[in-house]
């Protein structure tokens, strides 16, 4: 049923619009965002590539509605988000995060985790939640774990049944902060397939943050490199490579050659960063 | 200065912190004179002395030397209890640690022992040694020992493996391990344990010096003179004794915060 | 998933894991060390009081006297577990505890929690409580017995005094300690503030809630001792005070040894209700080898 819906209309166009963010916690003037602008289709999965610490994760929680912005706008389909007379965002379920360190509540088991979202939204009564949640786990390939806490599945299961307590609002916007960053390659190489797997099956717009440039080059329609501090949009790298993807696409000519596109792109800005932060340091 | 205020209030929780301490004293002041005004007394609270009353009386005590000596007879207690608690219990829970045999006998009895109060060695204390100072020292000692003991205890056995893998694996002998390895990376826990150790001490000391009414032998303390102005009947004076004994334990605490953070320069955060 | 890969042997299950747990105790050379540990401490006491009567160890019962008295249905002393007398101190004694952890974790709790929960709360309160939290509790005792009425009042204040600081300052601490990103996923899952502050704060400071518990009961035992030993008509502070005051020492020291007993048992009685609440945090514990 959720297949039809968003397949024939899809949802979650997001326009960001020469995004300023200044940090002043102490009074030392912090410019994390400066004039960032980048426009992202509904449907599309848009990778965001940069150095450590160059302001990404700054940006994604600007769009959740975490903090504010200092200047410009942030549109989802054509309704202010945040901009200069409303600088912060409204929480809300159409815009989901993914966490770089997960954020399923330990004291919740997977299922209850999935109910949760539903069910404060008062969107579905508790039992409904908790049933839907199954289905959904279930369908994600956790069936046997519904009834299990965080801390007793391994850190795999966890990601996925974080995206599902995500999907299951229906999100017009999926926002993920490294989410498979602490993983090794054989088990990203499987959350890769599943998230492509629920991509195609959702069509939800996905703003995904990472540092592997495979990853986003494999999960990406869009590949855009953000410069180090402040962080600027540098250069976007379209992925033409057909869907359903899989893995043996990582070997072919044409993902190579955006690789090494990507690769000189972002290794220039890395150096910086690495030079930057000695700076600070010393 | 000006500015060092400005600053300073420009803070919001200063400034509601500041408004909620008077606004206790207030509520103190308000329930001190309720009887007075109302006739109605809720729990003895008419009893109370007003705030500005106990400020007198402190101002009164202050130029007495009685009153400085009992701090000093205070002071002096608890810091002879808990160094000695610290001499002998450090050693011992490093032992415990390291050692499994040793840990297996001896731990045991500890443990049996360790549930009982401290005070209710009180009796027991001064039954068994010849005067009161020593007992007094003696229950002050326990207090601490267990404290530190369970805290060193469970730092040192805490220490990652991989630290001791790493230096072994540069060649470091037993002896190194102990001195370079064990011991600082049980120091946080040593001053953890240190600052519990610290509180403990105090109210062990307090307590011995009512119960015993040191006044006897040896200097009263600030127990004691408390103590004597309940026998007195001088409410200001309780809050008095009150008052300093919070400043003796604020100033203790802090003392061993400053050491621990002299000791552990890699920890900023203590 | 793990025993995926050794699905020849079988686990042992219910009475036969008890016992495979048993043997496997005994295997190791702790419990016999414990045995040996525990009889050593005796019989060094026994030596220094009774075998060669040492010094002023005279003055101190001896293990044999002790469990002579306890045990006996006519006691020399007045006190043995055949007396009504001694369960009366007990039940007075444990009767104050609850009463006392009971005021002190109901307020204590919430407060904290709500300290942690609200700037603004803390803001005004947490001061106030610093202010009078360096006061050792002892030292309330002369100005809770002219205040309070009875011995009940004085005696149940102090110990709730004790365990309310402590209650209150680990809950709070314990909603310092969540990850600020269970606040932020359970805001873009569409909580309101108050499902927040009962799936978020409250869960997420059980762990420090009841590390706080198990050391409130232990303070406010500490401080019922103390109370029950300045004033008291009952209680086992009181049976050890007036065991030194009538001069007799057997009392006093099967007191002290009950204490200990009780203590140890009211704080495993809190672990114990800590872990049947918070499954997820002992089974997450475990995963972790810990």
């Amino acid at each position: 049923m959720a297949k039809n819906t968003s397949k024939t209309e899809k949802k979650g166009a997001l326009s960001i619009k020469n995004v300023t963010k200044i940090y002043d916690p102490t009074g030392v003037n912090v410019m994390a965002v400066d004039n960032c602008s980048m426009e992202i289709a509904a449907g599309e999965v848009c990778m965001i590539v940069g150095p450590s610490g160059c302001g990404k994760t700054t940006l994604l929680n600007a769009i959740a509605g975490f903090h504010s912005i200092t200047e410009g706008s942030i549109h989802l389909d054509g309704e202010l988000l945040c901009g200069p007379e409303r600088p912060k965002a409204e929480q809300s379920a159409e815009r989901m995060v993914v966490f770089q360190h997960g954020a399923l509540f330990p004291w919740k088991t997977l299922q209850e985790n999935v109910a949760y979202g539903p069910t404060v939204q008062k969107a579905l009564s508790p039992s409904q939640a908790m049933e839907k949640g199954g289905q959904m786990l279930a369908e994600a390939g956790l069936g046997n774990f519904i009834k299990k806490f965080p801390g007793e599945v391994s850190s795999g299961m966890a990601r996925r049944a974080e995206i599902v307590r995500a999907l299951i609002n229906n999100p017009k916007v999926l926002l993920l902060d490294e989410p498979y960053r602490a993983m090794d390659a054989l088990t990203k190489q499987i959350m890769h397939e599943s998230l492509l797997e629920t991509y195609d099956r959702t069509g939800v717009t996905i703003f995904f943050i990472t540092h592997d440039l495979e990853e986003a080059i494999f999960l990406g329609d869009k590949v855009h490199i953000v410069t180090t501090r402040p962080c600027q949009l540098k250069k976007t790298v379209e992925v033409k490579i057909p869907r359903p993807r899989s893995y043996e696409t990582q070997s072919s000519e044409k993902f190579r050659k955006l690789l090494v596109e990507v690769n000189d792109a972002v290794h220039e800005e890395a150096v910086k960063a690495f030079k930057a932060g000695e700076r600070e340091m010393a | 200065m000006m500015n060092y205020l400005q600053a300073l209030f420009s803070n919001t929780t200063t400034r509601r912190g500041f408004g909620a301490i008077i606004i206790f004293l207030f509520i103190w002041h308000i329930g001190s004179q309720l009887d007075e005004w109302t006739g109605y007394d809720l729990l003895g609270i008419g009893l109370v002395p007003p705030p500005v009353d106990v400020f007198t009386a402190f101002l009164g005590v202050m130029p007495k030397t009685g009153y400085w000596m009992s701090w000093v007879a205070s002071f002096s207690r608890v810091i002879t209890g808990f160094l000695v608690a610290m001499l002998v219990g450090i050693p011992f829970g490093l032992l415990l640690a390291v050692n499994r045999y040793f840990r297996g006998v001896f731990f045991p009895p500890f443990e049996i022992l360790r549930p009982i109060p401290p005070l209710a060695w009180v009796p027991a204390s001064l039954i068994f040694w010849p005067t009161n100072e020593m007992s007094i020292a003696f229950v002050t000692f326990l207090g601490a020992f267990f404290t530190i003991v369970i805290n060193v205890l469970g730092g040192a056995r805490n220490i990652d493996i991989s630290y001791l893998r790493a230096a072994q694996s540069m060649g470091a002998s037993q002896f190194d391990l102990f001195w370079k390895i064990v011991l600082p990376g049980t120091l946080p826990s040593i001053f953890t344990g240190a600052a519990v150790g610290m509180g403990i001490t105090w109210e062990v000391v307090l307590a011995a010096e009512m119960i015993s009414g040191g006044g006897t032998q040896g200097g009263g303390g600030l127990g004691f003179f408390i103590w004597s102005s309940y026998m007195g009947g001088s409410l200001e004076q309780i809050i008095v004794g009150m008052i300093s004994i919070g400043i003796a334990g604020y100033l203790s605490s802090s003392a061993i915060r400053k050491i621990g953070f002299h000791f552990m320069p890699w920890r900023r955060l203590f | 998933m793990n025993s995926s890969a050794n699905t020849t042997t079988v686990a042992p299950e219910g009475f036969n894991l008890f016992i495979y747990r048993v043997k496997k105790k005994f295997t190791g050379p702790d419990p016999y060390l414990t045995v040996a540990g525990v009889f050593l401490w005796l019989f060094t006491y026994w030596v220094l009081c009774e075998g060669l009567e040492i010094w002023r160890f005279t003055k101190l019962p001896g293990p044999v006297a002790i469990s002579k008295d306890w045990f006996s249905t006519t006691p020399f002393q007045g006190i043995s577990i055949f007396t009504a007398e001694y369960y009366d101190h007990i039940s007075v004694s444990c009767q104050r505890i609850l009463i006392a952890f009971g005021i002190a974790t109901g307020l204590g709790v919430p407060l904290g929690l709500f300290m942690g929960w609200s700037r603004s709360i803390r803001d005004y309160l947490f001061p106030v409580i610093e202010l009078l939290r360096p006061i050792p509790i002892l030292a309330w005792v002369p100005l809770s017995i002219l205040l309070l009425p009875g011995f009940e009042g004085p005696v149940i204040f102090l110990a709730t005094l004790a365990s309310f600081f402590v209650t209150t300052l680990n809950a709070m601490l314990g909603v310092d300690s969540i990850d600020e990103e269970y606040f932020r996923a359970a805001g873009c899952l569409g909580s309101s503030r108050w499902d927040v502050f009962k799936n978020v704060v409250v869960p997420g400071a059980l762990p420090f809630i009841f590390t706080g518990l198990q050391i409130s009961i232990g303070v406010a035992w500490f401080s019922l001792v103390a109370a029950e030993m300045v004033s008291g008509d009952l209680g086992l502070g009181y049976l050890i005070v007036d065991a030194y005051m009538n001069n007799v020492t057997v009392p006093m020291v099967i007191a002290m040894i009950t204490l200990g007993f009780i203590g140890y048992f009211s704080s495993a009685c809190v672990r114990a209700l800590g872990d049947k609440l918070m499954g997820w945090h002992v089974k997450e514990l475990a995963q972790q080898g810990r």
